[in-house]
């Protein structure tokens, strides 16, 4: 067998199975029983009871390369991953918001000043006020430039979780898939097809509210399919609800520029981050309907229903090419470090 | 969602996906047994694992991945001598591929970790343009690949490099693999899939004494999914007409004669000799050595290459569980063996296989492993995910 690693490395912060297992061997320690969703459920937040409602928390670390990218900087991204990990669990409008930075001594105010802009203008698109903050400055070297924590708590009175998933569900992604990380990449490798890439970075929460409320208690699960892409997001959601996944690959949104960049780069879009995106599994029959209230947001115009829950190989994603079927592996390595 | 270039639809089309599966299925049925096949690229592997082909093809076809990888077929003894000229201070160029591949000890990423100076390029042209650079200094390219790649060598060496750069090749020719296979009593293949590009460059006329002489017929094969499957449905009409010929079903590109200039340049350059292959055996005619005549070029004349130091032909307890040779004779799948994906990972690679982007363990593992996909949430296309997405799960909550 494996034996544990001794030393972190990068693919432990990639989102996929070595991340997974780092936590399981490090941090479930941690973890005791609560009333709700805890550490242990290893979901995108916490869920606590609260009378007869449910209060989500979520606290998530923003350490992007480069600060500033195509559509978005590391302001925005702090702002929606939280905004959008409280989403996922059914709280979609944000309660309050903090704001911890790590500021590299001798970073320009005037970029710190834009990334507040930007922080500020994706709060107010997402009606989630900041309620508390904390500064602290390190020396050169000691960080790069500049990192962010978001920590965001919300009120809502039924939880998704991510582990709702049976046989017959089907699965919805709310737009194209793949901007956020290859834009990033586009950008490092200075592919020079940045022009056409843009990230997808942005609060959905408005979005998961429209779904919600057309599909009611028939949407079943929903996870944000940031690190480690939609690949990742399936895996999980196949392990924890015990099913198989089967992914329709001509019905998976990408744009043609997205397309392009994975041929060049050899990278499956199915693996890249996504920033203002969800799967959202949902009751067969409630499907069409979750599907056209998507669609009637402006974020969810390119919404696609693109894979179904199986009983037949419980916690395997399995992509139907159209010319063929094969298992989709789960993202392991270090596609790309500091994505968000 | 826009879809790409016509190419692309024209050679990726699910319904003549589907037509084909049929055809196949009509032949497998009229044969009325199991029948192995056997394509002999990394190229090839790479569409029928990305695109999952291996799940449409009938129940009693088999279709292996022979020796077609060259960064794996390059024996260990053939990399101590990169290692060792490393050692000795010389720079060595080799393409990406090969740097992690092991020798009998040690690979070339080790030899850079130590502080040889070892250097990644994507064509001959750059370690050329290195040795012009510092011409006071040793420049060695580590040759690697098959015929198509040894003609790129080929022309470098003819083209006058100067004199501090030499050549050491592992180049290997895949038709006397292709031989070897087709003799062997335990293989049993009944037909063989030809790769497309090095077909260019030989002509498809050259598999003719191949399939006469080992009455097994030959497929010269494209690598979109369709040039996959409609080769495929090929090899199984001739196996069911019981005709040893070749045929060739990538005309757009493909010749009988090849390219005559590509060739003259090659033949020029290299000679066939018996070479041992990792993992295989000694095959014979199967490396491309430099012809006595350039010996001024060959860097095992020019430099006294003594790997002894790095050399240990006692396995480790891993490699001992390592099944590459197996797989590579078509033997064995990547899933037979006990490392795959567990001990033997992209990023620590137990056996060659598993090092080279054209190996089959790495594409394997790359796409999902190739467990049998037959029938798991219906037809394969459309007809499948799609087709019941739009009408419900009910065949889903079976």
């Amino acid at each position: 067998m494996e034996k544990p690693v001794q030393k972190i490395g990068l693919k432990h912060g990639s989102g996929g199975r070595a991340m997974r297992q780092l936590i399981e061997e490090v941090f479930l320690e941690l973890a005791s029983p609560v009333d709700g969703i805890g550490l242990a459920a290893l979901d995108d937040g916490a869920a606590l009871r609260i009378g007869d409602q449910w209060l989500v928390i979520t606290t998530d670390s923003h350490v992007v390369h480069p600060l500033f990218f195509p559509g978005g900087d590391i302001g925005r991204i702090s702002v929606s991953g939280t905004v959008n990990d409280l989403a996922m669990m059914g709280a979609t409008e944000p309660l309050g918001l903090t704001c911890a930075v790590i500021i590299e001594d001798g970073f320009p105010r005037a970029d710190l000043e834009r990334v507040r802009d930007s922080m500020k203008a994706a709060a107010l698109e997402a009606g989630a006020p900041f309620v508390t903050g904390d500064t602290k400055v390190v020396g050169r070297g000691e960080c790069d430039g500049l990192f962010i924590n978001t920590t965001g708590v919300g009120l809502t009175r039924r939880v998704v979780s991510d582990a709702g998933l049976r046989a017959g569900d089907l699965l919805i992604i709310t737009g194209h898939i793949g901007d956020h990380g290859m834009a990033i990449m586009s950008k490092r490798h200075d592919l020079g097809l940045q022009g056409d890439l843009r990230s997808d970075v942005g609060p959905i929460n408005g979005l998961i509210r429209a779904a919600l409320a057309a599909g009611g208690d028939e949407v079943v699960a929903m996870k944000d399919p940031t690190r480690g892409g939609v690949a990742g997001s399936l895996h999980e959601m196949a392990a924890k609800g015990k099913v198989g996944i089967l992914i329709d690959e001509q019905a998976v949104p990408v744009r043609d520029e997205v397309r392009a960049a994975g041929d060049m780069l050899g990278i499956d879009p199915l693996l890249v981050a996504n920033e203002g995106k969800a799967v959202i599994g949902v009751r067969a029959a409630a499907a069409e309907r979750v599907l056209a209230a998507l669609r009637a947001h402006p974020l969810g115009r390119d919404a696609a229903i693109f894979a179904r829950a199986l009983a037949e190989r419980p916690g395997a994603v399995i992509l139907d090419t159209g010319l063929g079927k094969r298992l989709l592996a789960e993202p392991e390595g270090e596609l790309l470090p500091r994505i968000c | 969602m826009a879809k790409d270039l016509t190419s692309e639809l024209k050679f990726r089309d699910p319904a003549k996906a589907r037509a084909l599966a049929e055809a196949m299925q009509r032949n497998l049925d009229a044969i009325g047994r199991e029948v192995s096949v056997m394509h002999v690229c990394g190229s090839h592997e790479q569409a029928i694992a990305r695109f999952g082909l291996r799940a449409v093809l009938p129940a009693q076809l088999k279709l292996i991945m022979g020796p077609g990888c060259p960064v794996c077929v390059t024996d260990g003894p053939e990399v101590d001598e990169a290692v060792a000229l490393a050692g000795m201070g010389v720079h060595v160029c080799t393409y990406g591929d090969m740097l992690r591949l092991p020798g009998t000890s040690r690979s070339l990423a080790d030899a850079q970790g130590d502080g040889g100076k070892v250097h990644v390029v994507y064509s001959i042209d750059q370690a050329v343009d290195l040795a012009r650079a510092h011409p006071a200094e040793q420049v060695v390219f580590f040759a690697s690949g098959f015929e198509t790649t040894a003609v790129a060598t080929a022309a470098a060496a003819l083209a006058g490099p100067p004199a501090n750069f030499s050549i050491l090749s592992v180049h290997k020719y895949v038709p006397a693999a292709m031989d070897l296979v087709a003799e062997s009593k335990e293989t049993k293949i009944e037909g063989f899939i030809a790769a497309g590009h090095a077909a260019i460059i030989t002509g498809w006329g050259i598999f003719e004494p191949f399939a006469k002489k080992t009455n097994t017929p030959v497929v010269v094969a494209g690598f979109e999914p369709l040039d996959v499957l409609a080769s495929i449905v090929k090899l199984t009409d001739l196996i069911r007409e019981r005709k040893a010929e070749v045929f060739n079903a990538y005309p757009r590109c493909v010749t009988r004669e090849g390219s005559q200039p590509a060739q003259r340049v090659l033949w020029k350059v290299f000679e066939a000799r018996s070479g041992t292959w990792r993992g295989i055996a000694a095959v014979p005619k199967g490396n491309l050595d430099l012809r006595p005549e350039l010996a001024h070029l060959d860097a095992r004349k020019r430099f006294q290459i003594d790997t002894a130091s790095v050399r240990d032909d006692a396995a480790t307890g891993l490699e001992a569980e390592c099944i590459c040779g197996a797989i590579m004779m078509g033997l064995a799948s990547p899933n037979h063996g006990p490392l795959f994906g567990k001990a033997c990972v992209p990023e620590s690679p137990v056996g060659a296989c598993m090092v080279s982007s054209e190996g089959t363990c790495r594409i394997w593992h790359t796409y999902g492993g190739a467990p049998d996909l037959r029938g798991v949430g219906g037809p394969a296309g459309p007809a499948g995910a799609a087709g019941a997405a739009g009408a419900a799960g009910a065949e889903g909550a079976r």
